[in-house]
């Protein structure tokens, strides 16, 4: 399973006055099992990318093959694509609307038509993955959960479809320490017990540098960089220049090589900078 | 220095399902906020922050105990817009405070509302705008903005009301790393102009930018001082599920390694003078 994007160009209000190149000529590879953090500021064309890659928009040029179907062909059934690629919105909580959490989360594999007993399985099995305790929450209503739990719900909703990507818009926003914390946990299982590709849009580049095998940035429509973390956060300043930050604590090694302080910048956790600022400190008279 | 905000005893009980016991969600608080101060509140959801908020100024009102805003009860009727003009508030989600479809209407709403003569109406409207940095976009229709410029404009309706204090109810959570940095700039800049700020956040690197820090745990206070104060004892906030700034985590780890890192090094500025000092 790989993802192969060729050339894709889209445009929003064709031939209108306000027409907007939201992607310009889009090219890259993901490759089976890999884990992908998308980065770039609010309108740099994130959200409209990722509603390309399970058909929700087809691109004005260019080509989009998923595993081995190229998915901005006429014809192919949406309900193919769906199958295999799984998004995730914004804030998806608010998309919850049946009466039981277990109802919530049947409603995608039952549209998919599978027989009742397998629905009952994935449902249960979903539940598990993003870490609820099936037969605590499955009677209960989804509005009645934390905000955490929520959206672990939504999410479970999506995973009961098996899709073999998994697409996830900014699915930290919003939610405290604890939760947040609680979620990213929860990507690293369903990414190790599913083995799928996830792709996901974050501001946060702690989280960023964290999971992702391959980090994308956008800016304007384009897709101006893919690399690994480190490759990526290692050229703060070409992303400060599109508005755009590196982790925190990579932000903290930059300032004092700025100030003359010898230390590596290569650094993207916290266990890193630790690290890095002991060498560095030991020798000296702070010991 | 005198108080702007008393919290005398302050209980919040929400009811609970029909035959069950009320929850306590403030559990007897006393709290007093200086005029002109910069308090952070932070605690984790469930820690009764956001109803404390609400109580501040009349959104909510005490089961017990109770609340001083300039010297006004706020469970007092004939002074509860006396309370809202004085301790203004700012909530999470920008698209639920804009009520008008351009925003220098919106901005005007509150103003207007007190009874504001039209021309003074006109002059406070553009301060507030310019107090946030949105003076060039008073003619444009707030659906069209950024969150964080929808911030800044509900944010300008709070200052054109001319409020002694304003509480931020989260006013970051759902924006992006630049949305938030403005606002933070903003609010930085509204508390020296004089403005009392009480901020609830969940995230620590902008409770460091407070002059105050207090931390709710379970509708308690657990901790109440500056936040050099405060975040030295690291391993109780830890052990309410609340993270710590970063340098004050690294600042820990580095002295389990025998590196005399000052316990005062709470943001990431103060850890690179630590270090620039060995240069």
């Amino acid at each position: 399973m790989s993802i192969q994007v060729r050339n894709v160009s889209h445009i929003y209000s064709k031939g209108l006055p306000d027409e907007q190149l939201a992607l310009d000529n889009i090219n890259f590879d993901i490759y089976d099992g890999e884990v992908v953090g998308i980065i770039g500021h609010t309108g740099s064309g994130k959200s409209t990318l990722l509603q390309h890659l399970n058909g929700l928009l087809k691109p004005d040029e260019g080509t989009i093959i998923i595993g081995d179907v190229d998915i901005t062909k006429p014809g192919v059934s949406m309900r193919d694509i769906r199958r295999r690629v799984g998004l995730v919105f914004q804030y998806p909580e608010y998309q919850l609307f049946e009466e039981t959490v277990a109802l919530d989360v049947a409603f995608g594999p039952k549209n998919l038509g599978l027989r009742q007993d397998e629905v009952d399985d994935r449902v249960e099995e979903a539940l598990e993955l993003v870490g609820l305790d099936y037969e605590e929450v499955k009677d209960r209503s989804p509005f009645d959960l934390s905000g955490g739990q929520k959206r672990r719900v939504a999410i479970a909703g999506v995973i009961a479809m098996k899709p073999q990507v998994l697409i996830l818009d900014e699915p930290t926003a919003g939610l405290d320490p604890g939760a947040h914390k609680e979620i990213m946990q929860m990507i690293r299982e369903i990414h190790r017990t599913e083995n799928n590709i996830i792709i996901f849009v974050s501001h946060n580049m702690a989280d960023v540098a964290e999971l992702s095998d391959k980090v994308m940035v956008m800016d304007r429509g384009k897709m101006i960089t893919v690399g690994t973390p480190a490759e990526v956060f290692t050229r703060r300043n070409r992303l400060a220049a599109i508005g755009l930050d590196v982790p925190p604590v990579t932000e903290m090694m930059y300032e004092l090589k700025d100030r003359g302080v010898e230390v590596s910048t290569n650094v993207l956790n916290l266990k890193d900078a630790e690290e890095e600022l002991y060498r560095y400190l030991r020798g000296k008279k702070a010991k | 220095m005198k108080s702007i905000i008393k919290i005398e005893n302050l209980i919040f009980e929400y009811m609970g399902e029909e035959d069950q016991e009320p929850v306590k969600a403030i559990n007897n608080i006393s709290l007093d906020i200086e005029e002109g101060s910069f308090t952070a509140i932070i605690g984790q959801n469930g820690s009764g922050k956001s109803t404390l908020a609400k109580n501040l100024n009349g959104l909510l009102l005490p089961s017990g105990g109770a609340i001083y805003v300039n010297g006004w009860d706020t469970k007092d009727d004939e002074h509860i817009w006396d309370v809202r003009q004085t301790a203004g508030m700012v909530f999470q989600n920008p698209d639920n405070q804009l009520v008008s479809s351009i925003v220098e209407d919106d901005v005007a709403f509150g103003p207007e509302n007190l009874g504001v003569e039209p021309k003074l109406i006109r002059k406070r409207v553009d301060e507030a705008l310019e107090s946030v940095n949105m003076g060039e976009y008073k003619r444009k229709a707030p659906h069209l903005l950024s969150g964080g410029q929808k911030q800044r404009i509900a944010i300008a309706g709070v200052v054109a009301m001319r409020p002694k204090c304003i509480i931020f109810d989260e006013p970051t959570a759902m924006l992006d790393p630049r949305g938030r940095n403005d606002i933070m700039d903003i609010i930085k800049e509204l508390h020296e102009e004089g403005i009392t700020v009480v901020l609830i956040t969940h995230f620590m690197d902008e409770a460091v930018r407070a002059e105050r820090v207090i931390i709710l745990n379970k509708g308690t206070v657990l901790l109440d001082g500056t936040p050099e104060e405060v975040f030295k004892e690291h391993e109780l906030i830890r052990s309410v599920n609340l993270d710590v700034p970063m340098a004050v985590e690294l600042g820990a780890k580095l002295r389990s390694r025998g590196i005399k890192v000052p316990e005062e090094v709470v943001t990431i500025e103060e850890m690179v003078e630590f270090v620039c000092q060995y240069k």
